[in-house]
């Protein structure tokens, strides 16, 4: 018998140390499946494979031990009920996210929904080397962005109403960066320290501060062989579709200048950060002013 | 606009410097469990971790934050009025 394993593995099928049996992966978006899923995973779990799931380093799922012979049944099985085989290879993978502003308290965006607009966009997208996207809420960081060949992190763009303010000096003490100075009735802001973490909205007791939601792109991260921080090439964009026009120009980028099993950040690299600003800005990054702050092209990190 | 003086008096008062988060926030929500709706509580929270998160975990849970005083000494009274339940 001829195997394919590349077709297996485009299909989520990880080879095992044992022959012939794989680890199958599962498409698993932001983190969530529903119980009925679950289920359905579990019976299959235990019909095909060793009564066990593994819960991979990105959010996503993989049943163990499923045997060659049985591949096709076990995904049939798991498509009626309503699961879906993941990816492996040179595509573009699991796009995971933190529960974000629908579940989190500190969560300034609704990473599930954009999450899921992600991967209905690109999920298995095939391009010169793996593609990760993160989605994060907030500044804690909980999904680490700039691990991921793509970040995205939530944040807020700020204005302080002078009207309703106690002036109590709760935000000046909520505020890490040392941005907001309160004094008896008066308030400074430095938007240069501003890192849009939102504290200061969210711990407001009088709603002095207005908040919009915006996101915070990152780009070229990679955790694995090779260790390097996404870096931000843009200020905070606050519509989804500038995102969009972000990422299809980094893949875009990608598909264009990267070599075969070359990651973002090594194409990045080799054809030269600018190129890649110039592809951004020519999707329209960068334009944008909200709240009159400045988004334009900022140092780059070398 | 509210200036600080306005400040009403508190039916009640908690420390809670002896305690880090979360019993900072657990201890102060034991004492508005001790009030009726609309009456103030006074707690005297220490700088830090604190004074970043109760504020904000109370408003989180309807109250009203009505102000801050520094009190000079790294802690800080906070005054709250107990939401409806």
């Amino acid at each position: 018998m001829v195997t394919d394993y590349k077709a297996l593995k485009n299909g989520g099928f990880m080879r095992q140390v044992q022959k012939d049996l794989f680890s199958l992966r599962l498409k698993v978006v932001g983190g969530n499946l529903t119980t009925d899923q679950v289920r359905v995973i579990a019976q299959v779990a235990d019909r095909y494979g060793s009564g066990h799931v593994h819960l991979t380093s990105r959010q996503g799922l993989e049943i163990p031990f499923i045997a060659l012979k049985d591949v096709e049944t076990v995904k049939g099985e798991l498509a009626a009920g309503g699961v879906d085989a993941g990816v492996c290879g040179p595509r573009v993978r699991t796009v995971t996210a933190c529960q974000g502003s629908g579940v989190c308290p500190s969560g300034c965006v609704d990473t599930l929904a954009l999450a899921q607009g992600i991967s209905d966009r690109y999920f298995g997208r095939v391009l010169p080397h793996k593609f990760k996207f993160g989605v994060t809420g907030c500044q804690n960081n909980c999904l680490k962005a700039e691990e991921n060949d793509m970040g995205i992190k939530g944040g807020y763009l700020i204005e302080w109403l002078s009207e309703p303010c106690l002036f109590c000096g709760i935000c000046a003490k909520a505020c890490r960066e040392g941005a907001i100075r309160v004094g008896e009735d008066d308030l400074a802001l430095d938007r240069s320290k501003c890192n849009h973490c939102g504290r200061c909205v969210k711990s407001c007791p009088a709603d002095a501060w207005k908040a919009q939601s915006g996101y915070l792109l990152s780009f070229g991260g990679t955790f694995g062989n090779r260790i390097a921080k996404g870096e931000e090439i843009f200020g905070i964009v606050t519509d989804l579709e500038t995102i969009y026009r972000a990422s299809d120009a980094a893949l875009d980028f990608f598909e264009r200048h990267g070599q075969p099993g070359e990651r973002f950040r090594a194409t990045i690299e080799r054809a030269g950060w600018d190129g890649l600003k110039k592809a951004l800005i020519d999707r329209g990054l960068g334009d944008q002013a909200p709240n009159g702050q400045a988004t334009g092209a900022q140092a780059l990190g070398e | 606009m509210a200036a600080k003086k306005d400040l009403p008096e508190p039916e009640a008062g908690v420390d809670v410097t002896d305690v880090v988060c979360p019993m900072t926030f657990v201890k102060a929500k034991v004492a508005l469990d001790g009030l009726e709706p609309g009456q103030v509580l006074s707690i005297r929270l220490s700088d830090g971790e604190p004074i970043r998160n109760v504020p904000r975990s109370l408003k989180d849970d309807g109250h009203r934050v009505l102000g801050l005083t520094d009190n000079g000494d790294g802690t800080y009274d906070l005054l709250v009025r107990k939401g409806e339940d």
